[in-house]
C-alpha cells in the first residue's frame, strides 16, 4: 500500500499540492504514482513565472517506462520549480512528497484548492485503479 | 501481385469478427465532407508493366548530360562496393529497429552513423536521421523553439543566402505554430549575410539565427562573427552544412567562442545518388543538454544482464509512439537504408578519402570559375572564398542559354534569376570530384558556342 498523508489535497491524476504557510502550493507526484511509473529518469519542472491554469499540463516526467505530463492542481503563478531534479530526477521516487517535490504556485484563488480530492477521496481512486 | 496478402474470405471474416459490415464502416466516424473520393492530378493506377515502360520512356528523357547542376544534391562518386553491401538482405529494410534482440546489426551500424555525424559536426549527440535537409531544418526550428525557454518570439533569422526551398519548407511545416521568419540581407558584392542586417536586431528576442555553410551561393560566410552575435543576443544558432565540407572546414561545434546548438543538413553528398531529388536523408546534431527537445530516433550503447555490448533505441518517450501529440516530432523518421548507405560510404573512404574528394571538389570549381569566365558575356558574381559553387552572371537570359547547352549534352547549372531577380541574369554552376579537367574544358568551349 502506497503512503496517502492525510495533509495533503489530490487529484484523480495522482499530483498532490500542499499549502504552505506563504499561501503557496507545493506540487508534486504521488507514491501510487512513481511507484507505477518506475525509475524516473528525467524531470521537466516549469519555469519561474509561467502561468498555469488548473488542469493544464505543468511538468513532465518520464521513467524507464513511460513519459507522463503532470497538471496543475490550481491556476496561479509558479514562484519555485525543483531545480535539483535536473541532475537527480530519483528524488521523485525516494521522497515524492518532501525532496521530490516539482514546483510551487501562488494560486491566483483558494477555492480550487477547496476543490481537489483529500486522502480518504484520493485513496479510494488508487483501490479503483488496483482492480 | 496484390500488396495486400488478405483473401476476400480473410477480410469478411475480420469484419464479422469486428461486426463490422464492410470496411467502409471503419471510417464511419469521419464526415463525409472530410473525405477525398479522388486526388486532383493523380492518375488512374497503372500495372506493373505500364509504369516500368512510362519510367523508363522518362529515363531516356534525361539522357547522360555532363552535369555541372548542384544547389542543394550533388554528384559525386559513390564506390561500387557501397550499395553492394546496401543492399545485403542484412541491410535492405528501411524500417526502425523497434525489436532490439532481433536488429543488433542494423542498431550498431546507425549507433556509428550517428559517432560518425557527431564526430563531423563537432557535435555532441546526432539523431538516427530524418527525411531530408530541408525538413530538418524546419524541425530544427520547431527544437530551437522548444529548447529556448527563455525567449518567447518564436522568431528565428534566415539568411537570404540560405536555400530557398529550405525556408520554403520549413514556413510549409511549421505553419501554425506561430513561428516568424525572418530573412537577413546579403552582401551584394560578396553574396554573405550582410552584418548590419544582423545587428539591426540586437537587443530584440531572437529565438534562433540561421546560417548556412556554404551557404546557398557556395560562398563561405563568417560563421564565427554571426554565431557570436547570436549567442550574444541569447539566440540559438542554427548551422545548415553540407556534410561533405566539413573534411575541410571548421566542424559547427566550434564556430565561434562556444560552438553552434543545432547542425542540420542534407546527406546526400555522402553515397546518395542522385534521383530526381530523392530519397535522400536529413542528419540532426546538437548538444547533450538539448538532446531530449530532439526528434527522431537515437541508438545508445548499452550491456546486457551478462556485461556484454548490446545496441538498443533510447530517450523514446520523445517520440510519437510513446508521447503521441505531445511527442517532439510527428512526421519524422529516419532515412534507414540511406543512411546505411552513407555509413558504409564514410567507412571505405575514411577520414582523408572525405578530405580528398572536398579538396577535389573545391580544387575543380576554381578551375571552372576560371575556364568560364573567360568567356565572353560572363562574370563572377561574388569576391571570397567558396566551396564547390559559384554564381556566374550571364549579358543575356539564364534559361536560353541553358536551354542550348542541354541540346549540346551539358547541364549548365541553377538558374538564380526567379529566385534572385536582383542578381539578374545569374546562374549557379558546381563542379565535383566527378568533373575532370577535359569535362571543363568542355563546357567552356560549347558556352563559348553558345554566347557567340
Amino acid at each position: 500500500m502506497s503512503s496517502i498523508p492525510a495533509d495533503l489535497k489530490y487529484l484523480e491524476s495522482h499530483e498532490w499540492a500542499r499549502l504552505e504557510s506563504d499561501g503557496t502550493v507545493t506540487v508534486g507526484i504521488s507514491d501510487h504514482a512513481q511507484g507505477a511509473l518506475g525509475d524516473l529518469v528525467f524531470v521537466e519542472v516549469p519555469e519561474v513565472g509561467k502561468a498555469l491554469k488548473k488542469g493544464n499540463a505543468a511538468a513532465v516526467v518520464e521513467s524507464v517506462k513511460a513519459a507522463s505530463d503532470v497538471y496543475a492542481p490550481v491556476s496561479g503563478e509558479v514562484v519555485a520549480a525543483n531545480e535539483s531534479l535536473g541532475s537527480a530526477p530519483e528524488l521523485v521516487n525516494q521522497d515524492p512528497y518532501g525532496q521530490g517535490w516539482l514546483f510551487k504556485v501562488k494560486p491566483s484563488s483558494q477555492d480550487e484548492l477547496a476543490q481537489l480530492l483529500d486522502a480518504k477521496a484520493y485513496e479510494k481512486v488508487v483501490a479503483s485503479e488496483a482492480h | 501481385m496484390p500488396f495486400i496478402p488478405h483473401t476476400q474470405d480473410d477480410v469478411a471474416a475480420m469484419l464479422a469478427a469486428i461486426g463490422a459490415s464492410s470496411i467502409d464502416d471503419l471510417f464511419e466516424e469521419i464526415p463525409a465532407a472530410l473525405r477525398t473520393k479522388s486526388l486532383a492530378g493523380i492518375p488512374e493506377a497503372l500495372s506493373e508493366m505500364e509504369v516500368g515502360r512510362l519510367m523508363q520512356s522518362r529515363a531516356r528523357q534525361d539522357g547522360r548530360p555532363l552535369n555541372f547542376i548542384g544547389a542543394g544534391a550533388y554528384e559525386h562518386h559513390i564506390p561500387a562496393a557501397v550499395w553492394a553491401i546496401v543492399t545485403r538482405g542484412e541491410f535492405y529494410s528501411a524500417y526502425t529497429p523497434y525489436q532490439a534482440e532481433a536488429s543488433q546489426g542494423t542498431l550498431q551500424l546507425l549507433y556509428e552513423y550517428q559517432t560518425m555525424m557527431a564526430s563531423l559536426t563537432g557535435m555532441q549527440v546526432s539523431n538516427a536521421s530524418l527525411y531530408d535537409g530541408a525538413s530538418a531544418l524546419a524541425e530544427a526550428c520547431l527544437m530551437a523553439v522548444r529548447a529556448h525557454r527563455k525567449s518567447k518570439s518564436a522568431r528565428i533569422l534566415v539568411p537570404a543566402t540560405l536555400n530557398p526551398t529550405y525556408l520554403q519548407v520549413s514556413r510549409a511545416i511549421t505553419e501554425g505554430q506561430n513561428l516568424a521568419f525572418d530573412v537577413l540581407p546579403y552582401e551584394p558584392k560578396l553574396g554573405t549575410t550582410q552584418q548590419s542586417g544582423l545587428t539591426a536586431y540586437t537587443g530584440q528576442d531572437i529565438t534562433a539565427v540561421v546560417i548556412q555553410q556554404p551557404n546557398f551561393f557556395g560562398q563561405l560566410e563568417d560563421v564565427d562573427a554571426i554565431t557570436d552575435w547570436a549567442h550574444a543576443n541569447n539566440a540559438l544558432v542554427i548551422a545548415v552544412v553540407n556534410p561533405l565540407s566539413l573534411a575541410i572546414y571548421k566542424p559547427p561545434g566550434e564556430w565561434g567562442a562556444k560552438g553552434v546548438d543545432i547542425v542540420v543538413g542534407d546527406g546526400q553528398p555522402l553515397g546518395v545518388p542522385l534521383s530526381s531529388g530523392g530519397p535522400y536523408f536529413g542528419f540532426m546534431t546538437t548538444r547533450m543538454e538539448y538532446v531530449r527537445q530532439m526528434p527522431g530516433r537515437i541508438i545508445g550503447r548499452t550491456v546486457d544482464l551478462d556485461g556484454k555490448q548490446g545496441f538498443t533505441l533510447t530517450l523514446q518517450a520523445r517520440e510519437q509512439h510513446i508521447r503521441r501529440s505531445k511527442a517532439t516530432s510527428n512526421i519524422c523518421t529516419n532515412q534507414g537504408l540511406l543512411v546505411t548507405a552513407a555509413t558504409i560510404h564514410m567507412s571505405l573512404l575514411g577520414a582523408v578519402g572525405l578530405e580528398q574528394v572536398a579538396a577535389s571538389c573545391q580544387h575543380q570549381t576554381r578551375k571552372l570559375v576560371e575556364a568560364l569566365t573567360k568567356v565572353r558575356g560572363v562574370t563572377l558574381a561574388f569576391n571570397g572564398p567558396r566551396f564547390h559553387e559559384a554564381v556566374l552572371q550571364l549579358d543575356r537570359k539564364v534559361d536560353d542559354v541553358l536551354e542550348q547547352l542541354a541540346a549540346r549534352g551539358i547541364v549548365g547549372g541553377f538558374d538564380l534569376s526567379r529566385r534572385y531577380p536582383e542578381l539578374g541574369n545569374a546562374l549557379l554552376v558546381c563542379a565535383t570530384e566527378m568533373r575532370s579537367d577535359e569535362d571543363i574544358e568542355r563546357y567552356a568551349t560549347t558556352l563559348a558556342e553558345v554566347m557567340k
